[in-house]
């Protein structure tokens, strides 16, 4: 997983920013080569002070801030240049922002081991080495000032790129000084900001990415465009595993603009002068397939063996007390939560675009795994790692779908019978749903004994896919998917007797992997709807039985108070509406959401109010932290209300919007995000809205009509008495 | 049949040699290099490749160009030039509406077209205008906060 050498060219977005009007412009220059591609310059650190891999300095005081994490609209790469700036005193109206290159010595993600971006985990993971590289970077040039004036470096101060000693007035730009402090060696154990002393951190600043997102200058990797380039879609077999037996092509030759039409194992592409005449032309090929051993699963055999494998003990990832024993004291209750299958549908298409040339490989992409995508195109070319150059782009939706280099490899295979000539491979919308790595089909299984109001013991026991297991096998061991555990065997509940198991099932044929929220939306999915229906077995109020067990959780308590007082928790309601609760411990962040829903005699359900309170440590960016929970909240709302991909015969079932449903405007109410201040280090923000929604809706149905969902989505059958559990 | 066509967008006359029945999203993307109009779906579901036509938003990706004829084409890369549009962008920007910004061009597409139509549009306007557009990173709760933004900026600015 190590890549060794350098690639010494890195996507490069140049941003120009003006501290003094508070807005950033975003600037790209067009080079005569290429039409739509942002400038590439090589990650150079001549002539400039380049202390770490964080930050180069060049003499004109411009200051480069490289990004360590890719920015796919959760604002990252705001939050990583306001850290940087703030502990470097930066002048921001001087800072540029450039994507990381493929290195992982340099860029690893030190919570995931590899240069990747996932799982809430940017701000947590590099929160201090950013704050240590930007001090370090400054302490460096205070050394350097220091020097030259032969005072006390403790008597100077910097700010706005300058650093000043007041006693003599002096004062030196940052610019000025990037010789001799490239000549110093860095200090160690510089110390940081007091965050109370911050004045960029913790203020809502406007983010570094959006202007050229409200214009349509911004470059996302489906955007590139290269001269001579061609365009190609693709099909694979329909079932998963399936190889291509037999392409009747004539038709399709024969369509103006079709240029070519490539045969693969398992896939055909079409290639023309457009994406239209790409598309026709796939659509008048006639393919005949070898289905292979998959062709006859569905969702229904998928299900049928989950369940009967769930009878089994699973792996034991967690123990306190002793469960069986405390399963005999109280009045014990049982349930079973299951989860569909999901598809990513991120807004920009699943592409990738190739040029291939004898000695060399460059590819224009939007990925969160670059360095994969890097060692998989080495393999597949059999070129070095070094001749492979990977032109990242912002990404337009990853949600985890772009945490896989199948998109890459596809295209690079195109490429391979392209004689040179650059292609861009775009997905079609029906291809990219059904061809996903899909959000694992989960089987919670829990048993739970109830003494004196509170849950005295908790068996729990998650049965699915590992997506950890295939994608970073060194981290699945003995038998136990971290991931698929989290937040139930750190569930926030004080319950004496507990215990959580873990049983991987893999289903037959589908591919699964990282969903938004990942984990965590299952776990806390079943958690939350079973903690609901045992407070009302205890005759408890959903929120007072909940607190009571949350003891050792003041952070939790003051989340779970908060949203009780904004959603007017306990005022009564017209009938069929309801208010459910969430409390969630994930990705580091204190969580408490109430959604309040009406379910009609249809079983339809109208979203009436969404409010969220949220301890999420340290608010880098305000204002995007309320954006992510406001975001993931409708992504999670919208897998409860319609998400869900069934297979048949081998294939999946649902091809575009008009069957894999999204929520839209018009059935989004407000979204109140309470933030509550905290002096923690910054938790994981992109994902808690996404796990918090499924709960609260499903609970707030609960509370509505009394039914019990056991799986999502929302059974709207169920709801509106056709048909019974 | 493939055939050279002139077409009037963003004010500027472009001639094409295209087939009839090629969508103009297509057109402008592949042939024309203007990539701010997103390809989302293909079947008109999503709203990411929202052009405007003589003012009105329209689904490039399954408008025939052979269709348009002299009807002028507005696309993201100048519908800041329009009074509308400059105050829809303005607004997402003072809002932050925008995440990962792949559906916005179709986003402001359709809300600059909504404010041209409806100066002050209310909560059912904004539904019906903007019901088409998708957004996955869930950003509607600003957009429709960002249109009336937009819209009361206009009206501040009328006597």
């Amino acid at each position: 997983m190590h890549a060794t050498k350098l690639i010494t060219r890195a996507t490069r977005r140049e941003f120009i920013g003006s501290a003094a009007a508070g807005v950033f412009l975003l600037a790209f220059h067009l080079p005569a080569h290429a039409v739509n591609e942002p400038e590439q310059s090589p990650d150079d650190t001549k002539g400039k002070f380049a202390p770490n891999g964080f930050i180069r300095i060049d003499k004109n005081g411009t200051t480069t801030l490289v990004m360590p994490q890719v920015e796919m609209g959760q604002g990252i790469y705001t939050g990583v240049a306001m850290i940087l700036a703030e502990e470097l005193d930066a002048d921001l109206a001087k800072v540029v922002l450039e994507h990381a290159p493929p290195n992982e010595q340099l860029y690893t993600n030190p919570l995931l081991g590899l240069q990747a971006t996932g799982g809430s985990t940017s701000l947590r993971a590099f929160w201090t080495p950013l704050r240590t590289a930007g001090a370090t970077a400054r302490a460096m040039l205070v050394q350097a000032a220091a020097q030259q004036w032969k005072v006390d470096p403790a008597s100077c101060t910097t700010a706005h790129g300058e650093v000043s000693h007041s006693a003599s007035n002096r004062k030196v730009a940052y610019g000025a000084l990037i010789d001799a402090a490239g000549r110093i060696t860095p200090p160690k154990n510089v110390p940081l900001k007091d965050p109370s002393k911050f004045v960029i951190v913790g203020t809502s600043q406007k983010r570094f990415d959006t202007p050229g997102k409200v214009n349509g200058k911004l470059i996302y990797g489906i955007d590139a465009m290269i001269p001579g380039m061609k365009f190609a879609t693709l099909a694979a077999c329909p079932v998963f595993g399936g190889k291509v037996a037999h392409v009747d092509d004539a038709a399709a030759k024969a369509l103006p603009g079709v240029r070519d039409v490539i045969v693969l194992d398992n896939m055909v592409a079409v290639v023309g002068d457009h994406m239209w005449a790409a598309k026709k032309g796939l659509d008048a090929l006639t393919v005949s397939w070898i289905e292979g051993e998959h062709a006859k699963v569905s969702s229904a055999d998928i299900w049928k063996d989950i369940r009967t494998a769930s009878r089994q003990e699973g792996v034991v990832a967690k123990t306190e007390g002793d469960v069986e024993k405390g399963l005999g004291k109280g009045q014990r209750f049982e349930a079973d939560y299951e989860l569909p299958f999901l598809a990513h549908a991120t807004m920009e298409p699943l592409n990738c675009t190739v040029w291939l040339r004898a000695d060399s490989c460059e590819l224009w992409l939007g990925t969160q795994i670059m360095t994969r995508v890097q060692q998989t195109t080495a393999a597949l070319t059999g070129l070095p790692i070094d001749k492979i150059t990977i032109h990242n782009h912002l990404i337009g939706g990853g949600f985890g779908r772009r945490l896989e280099p199948d998109m890459a490899l596809s295209a690079v295979r195109i490429a391979q019978h392209m004689n040179g000539v650059p292609v861009k491979v775009v997905w079609t919308r029906e291809e990219d749903i059904q061809q996903d790595v899909y959000r694992p089909v989960y089987r919670n299984v829990v048993s739970a004994a109830l003494a004196d109001g509170k849950v005295a013991a908790w068996k729990y026991k998650v049965c699915g896919a590992s997506v950890m297991a295939r994608w970073m096998p060194a981290a699945f061991q003995k038998g136990i998917d971290d991931d698929a555990v989290d937040s139930a065997i750190d569930m926030p509940y004080d319950i004496p007797d507990f215990q959580v198991q873990y049983l991987r099932v893999e289903p037959p044929a589908v591919p699964t992997g990282w969903w938004r929220g990942v984990g965590p939306n299952n776990n806390v999915f079943a958690v939350e709807s079973f903690m609901d229906e045992l407070a009302r077995k205890a005759g408890k109020d959903p929120i007072v039985f909940r607190r009571d067990m949350l003891g050792k959780q003041p952070r939790l308590i003051a989340a779970l108070d908060l949203v009780a007082a904004k959603s007017d928790w306990g005022r009564p309601l017209p009938a069929r509406v309801g208010r459910g609760v969430c409390v969630q411990p994930s990705f580091g962040s204190f969580i408490a959401t109430v959604v309040e829903a009406e379910v009609d005699q249809d079983g339809e359900i109208l979203l009436r109010r969404i409010i969220t309170a949220a301890d999420v440590g340290l608010l880098v960016n305000p204002d995007t932290v309320e954006a992510q929970l406001q975001g993931g909240l409708v992504f999670g709302l919208t897998a409860a209300l319609y998400g869900e991909i069934t297979i048949k015969r081998g294939r999946v079932e649902q091809a575009n919007f008009n069957d894999y449903r999204m929520l839209r405007i018009d059935q989004m109410p407000k979204i109140e995000v309470h933030l509550i201040k905290s002096g923690e280090a910054p938790s994981g923000v992109g994902e808690t809205g996404t796990t918090a929604g499924p709960p609260a809706l499903r609970n707030a149905i609960f509370a509505a009509t009394g039914i019990a969902l056991k799986r999502l989505p929302i059974d709207r059958d169920l709801l509106a008495g056709r048909t019974k559990a | 049949m493939s055939q050279n066509r002139s077409l009037v967008i963003n004010g500027e006359p472009r001639s094409v040699d295209v087939p009839d029945d090629m969508p103009l999203l297509w057109v402008l993307r592949d042939v024309l290099g203007m990539t701010g109009t997103k390809f989302g779906c293909g079947i008109a579901q999503c709203g990411a490749c929202t052009v405007q036509l003589d003012g009105k938003a329209v689904r490039s990706c399954v408008l025939p160009v052979g269709s348009v004829g002299a009807r002028a084409i507005t696309t993201i890369e100048a519908v800041g030039n329009t009074p509308a549009g400059a105050r829809i962008q303005k607004a997402w920007l003072e809002l932050e509406v925008v995440q990962c910004g792949y559906c916005q061009s179709g986003q402001i597409m359709s809300a600059s077209a909504l404010l041209t139509k409806t100066a002050a549009p209310n909560d059912a306007d904004i539904d019906a205008a903007m019901a088409g557009n998708i957004c996955r990173c869930g950003t509607y709760v600003r957009i429709r906060e960002a249109i009336k933004r937009a819209a009361a900026d206009h009206a501040a600015a009328t006597p």
